[in-house]
């Protein structure tokens, strides 16, 4: 008897942690930070895609009410899939996109750009990638939504845009105002 | 024989040419072993060859030309990327108990045995 109730024991708690770890395997695990500084970094400096000239992103930004900016590289396939959403987002007039050219060869990104068409008011390059962590980015691609009266981070996408991310992107710049 | 000379000082060239840039990121090997890399959990910025442990490598190196100590910098990427950057974790409302529960634990574990000493 007393064996038995071992065994029973046994039995129930393998049947427990088995569940516990099934439970655990359906739970998406990644790590999104909270944003805790909404500020962003006007210490970056890059070079454009298209001119030798260099920018702070001071001056990038200035010129409308919002800025997103777009990390992207002709080598990155999700970036090929979120461009159509780009230039979707290119038809609202309060809105500038800059492309920041991630750790990208300079022929293929402009090849890229010419194929599938320019979403970017300005394109600036980031050979080394180092720009991209002064920004806080993971990698390609990524999105940034920026006001740009108040100089503050409003979202951040990690990965290619879509459809939902789309329609919230939209109501972000339709609310602010 | 010349052939060999040459060969011999092009080695010694380019090995201590190696030696110096070694020495240049000893500093930065120090700082990223204590990042995490981000896109590549369970490795430290130092062992990952990712772009984004690449970068930031890069990035570190060039906070160190710019005369920034440790501790700017870790609380540089701190405020970009938040405190999970970081595998030396802060005492805080969330990790208060990480770091007094080994204590308690010792506490307890040293009376009991204190106390199975004196019963004897």
């Amino acid at each position: 008897m007393v064996k038995n109730i071992k065994l029973i024991a046994v039995v129930f708690l393998v049947i427990v942690s088995f569940f516990i770890l099934l439970k655990g395997l359906n739970k998406t695990n990644n790590y999104s930070p909270k944003l805790n500084s909404s500020k962003i970094d006007f210490n970056f400096k890059a070079k454009f895609l298209y001119s030798d000239e260099e920018s702070t992103l001071y001056e990038l930004i200035n010129d409308k009410d919002f800025s997103i900016i777009n990390i992207w590289a002709s080598w990155c396939l999700p970036c090929r899939e979120e461009h159509s959403f780009l230039l979707n987002l290119k038809s609202l007039d309060k809105l500038n996109i800059i492309g920041i050219n991630y750790k990208d060869n300079e022929i293929n990104a402009k090849k890229f750009i010419k194929e599938l068409g320019n979403p970017y008011s300005k394109i600036v390059v980031d050979p080394s990638g180092v720009n991209s962590i002064e920004l806080g980015a993971y990698g390609v691609p990524e999105t940034i939504l920026i006001n740009n009266n108040s100089k503050t981070i409003l979202k951040k996408y990690i990965g290619p845009l879509d459809n939902k991310k789309l329609d919230e992107l939209k109501m972000i710049i339709k609310n602010e105002n | 024989m010349k052939i060999k000379i040459l060969v011999l000082v092009i080695f010694y060239l380019i090995g201590s040419f190696n030696l110096s840039n070694a020495a240049n990121s000893e500093k930065v090997d120090q700082i990223s072993k204590n990042l995490r890399c981000l896109i590549c959990q369970g490795q430290s910025v130092y062992d990952s060859q990712s772009d984004f442990a690449l970068s930031m490598k890069i990035l570190i190196q060039n906070k160190i030309d710019e005369g920034k100590n440790d501790e700017q910098i870790y609380d540089f990427l701190k405020s970009k990327y938040g405190e999970w950057i970081v595998y030396d974790p802060e005492i805080n409302k969330t990790t208060v108990l990480l770091w007094v529960l080994p204590l308690i634990l010792f506490v307890f574990g040293g009376i009991l045995i204190l106390r199975k000493v004196s019963i004897k």
